[in-house]
């Protein structure tokens, strides 16, 4: 366990060392406030005190943002080859998966953090719906975790760091936008599986409020799913 | 602890990279890989690490096995690979750190031991640096002070003096070999001499085989199998000398270096040796006999005759 912390805590450590971390804190809360208080169908243009123009921008800042911070994590320690020398230490497979996811989502958690001024300032100006702002912000914090598993595996597939940020984008946007978008194509089964497999429709049900044992699952699959695929590739070079 | 290899063999596809190979070193001992590039030195390497699994065969490091026991064989083992790789983005200090943590040192002992390898690998001014500032030399010894932060009591060096310039891979062989003493270390290299320097026991390996093993002294001797010798004799006509070597029964090829220097290269019949006959001979004579050295193959030769089809 204090192993998995080690190496999270190193990643952590370079994401700050290499400034990654301040650009991608910086861009998103540029990116969320702009479009959360300036721009578009902002709060003032809905004339609500609610967060869910933040919700909805966010659901795309993070969409684009996880992967370019996901890519380097085993791309770059394969292409070095400290991979081998992190795998000939004595921790397991899991442990420096775990580690690596943990360090992002951590980083993500703090990105989060610094928006809750937004949350103050809204709560300030009328009646907010706490239940409603938290549960979206779980609905962010579950899907940021799916993005990040699915990011680390396709980061650890080749020693190229651009692939694995393309490739998480080109498989994360399947669950972000085309399920859901075919789903209104088909009926019936088909159509229901492709609405079950998007993340849209479980971040909608999450931020909505209404927190299902269902939505719970579904996230916690795709984590373990993403992790599992990794603990796999990291396997097989040993073969 | 020794290492035990039963039996290795480990397939890329259709190709070995090496072929049923079995050794073992013992405490102590210092063993030098050589061979060929691409003879299976770094595969064999990657396995006792546990980082490639053999598809046949096992390999113990003390009683563990690198099949059931990964972590215990890990635990032991002070690994520098190939190419020295490390983050260059870190401070070596909180490398060093990082790499303690990871092999499970915990509290003040951290410290006491980061504290001693800044000092057995002469780190002491480079402290603070980001190991991406450091040279070359200072980056080999941050790689070996983290194969050997945890004290293992076996050492797998994959090309430790590779790019260093003459003085630093003196300083490197000269710590190999202090530390050697008490633990077991294997490297692999590709410039004999450094092989010769540091190592007790050498084993050649050529496409996944083991070709040859043992102390550079038993290899030439294997590998000659017959005497050559220098010979200066002075005072005498060189003809008559010459006719006077190929006389005596023990010696098979007389060559005169240059005229009138009075330098021979006498070769021996196989298994004999014609020192005391060739002494004898002067003194009978009541020629001077000035020099008489054994000339040794080198071990280029004999690696090249080894390895070469």
């Amino acid at each position: 366990m204090s192993k998995i912390w080690t190496i999270a805590n190193r990643e952590l450590h370079t994401f700050f060392d290499s400034l990654i971390a301040y650009i991608m804190i910086i861009a998103f809360l540029g990116f969320s406030g702009f479009f959360t208080w300036l721009y578009g169908a902002d709060i003032f243009f809905v004339k609500q005190a609610s967060l869910q123009s933040f919700f909805n921008i966010a659901y795309w800042t993070l969409f684009f943002f996880i992967p370019a911070l996901t890519m380097r994590l085993f791309a770059e320690e394969n292409r070095s080859g400290t991979l081998e020398l992190l795998l000939t230490k004595p921790v397991s497979d899991w442990e420096v998966v775990l580690g690596k996811f943990l360090s992002t989502f951590f980083l993500i958690l703090i990105a989060l953090a610094l928006t809750l001024p937004y949350y103050i300032t809204v709560a300030s100006i009328g009646p907010v719906d706490h239940g409603a702002v938290w549960s979206g912000y779980l609905g962010l914090i579950l899907m940021s975790a799916a993005y990040i598993s699915i990011g680390i595996y396709t980061s650890s597939i080749s020693s190229n760091q651009i692939v694995g940020y393309l490739l998480a984008l080109f498989i994360g946007i399947f669950f972000q936008i085309i399920f859901v978008m075919l789903a209104g194509n088909f009926t019936g089964l088909i159509g229901e599986t492709l609405n079950y497999l998007s993340i849209s429709t479980h971040f909608d049900s999450v931020s909505r409020g209404v927190i299902d044992t269902k939505d719970l699952i579904y996230f916690l699959t795709i984590i373990f799913l993403g992790m599992l695929l990794t603990e796999a590739n990291l396997a097989r070079k040993r073969l | 602890m020794d290492i035990v290899v039963e039996n290795l063999t480990k397939r890329f596809g259709a190709q070995k990279a090496v072929d049923n190979i079995s050794f073992r070193v013992r405490t102590g001992e210092v063993l030098g890989f050589l061979g060929p590039n691409g003879a299976g030195k770094t595969t064999t390497m990657k396995a006792i690490t546990t980082y490639l699994t053999p598809n046949e065969g096992n390999i113990f490091v003390g009683p563990h096995s690198v099949r059931e026991q990964p972590d215990e064989v890990k635990k032991n083992i002070g690994y520098l690979p190939e190419n020295n790789p490390l983050y260059p983005d870190m401070p070596m200090i909180d490398y060093l750190r990082f790499v303690a943590k990871m092999q499970g040192i915990t509290g003040e002992k951290i410290r006491e031991r980061i504290h001693d390898m800044i000092r057995i690998c002469g780190l002491e001014g480079e402290k603070h640096k980001k190991i991406g500032e450091l040279s070359k030399g200072y980056q080999q010894r941050v790689g070996l002070a983290q194969a050997l932060i945890h004290d293992p009591q076996v050492l797998i060096l994959d090309e430790p003096t590779s790019g260093l310039d003459p003085n630093q891979i003196v300083e490197i062989r000269e710590l190999i070999k202090k530390i050697g003493r008490e633990k077991t270390v294997i490297l692999s290299s590709h410039i004999l001499a450094e092989v010769e320097a540091t190592c007790d026991r050498i084993m050649i390996i050529n496409r996944g085989r083991i070709v040859a093993d043992g102390t550079a002294r038993d290899l030439r001797r294997h590998s000659e199998g017959r005497e050559v010798l220098r010979v200066r004799i002075e005072d005498a006509d060189s003809n008559e000398v010459f006719q006077a070597l190929r006389g005596i029964a023990a010696i098979g090829l007389v060559d005169p270096l240059g005229t009138g220097t009075g330098f021979f290269e006498v070769q021996s019949k196989p298994e004999l040796s014609a020192r005391r006959d060739i002494f004898r001979l002067c003194v009978d004579k009541g020629w001077m006999l000035t020099e008489m050295s054994p000339i040794e193959t080198k071990l280029e030769d004999i690696f090249r005759e080894l390895t070469m089809n």
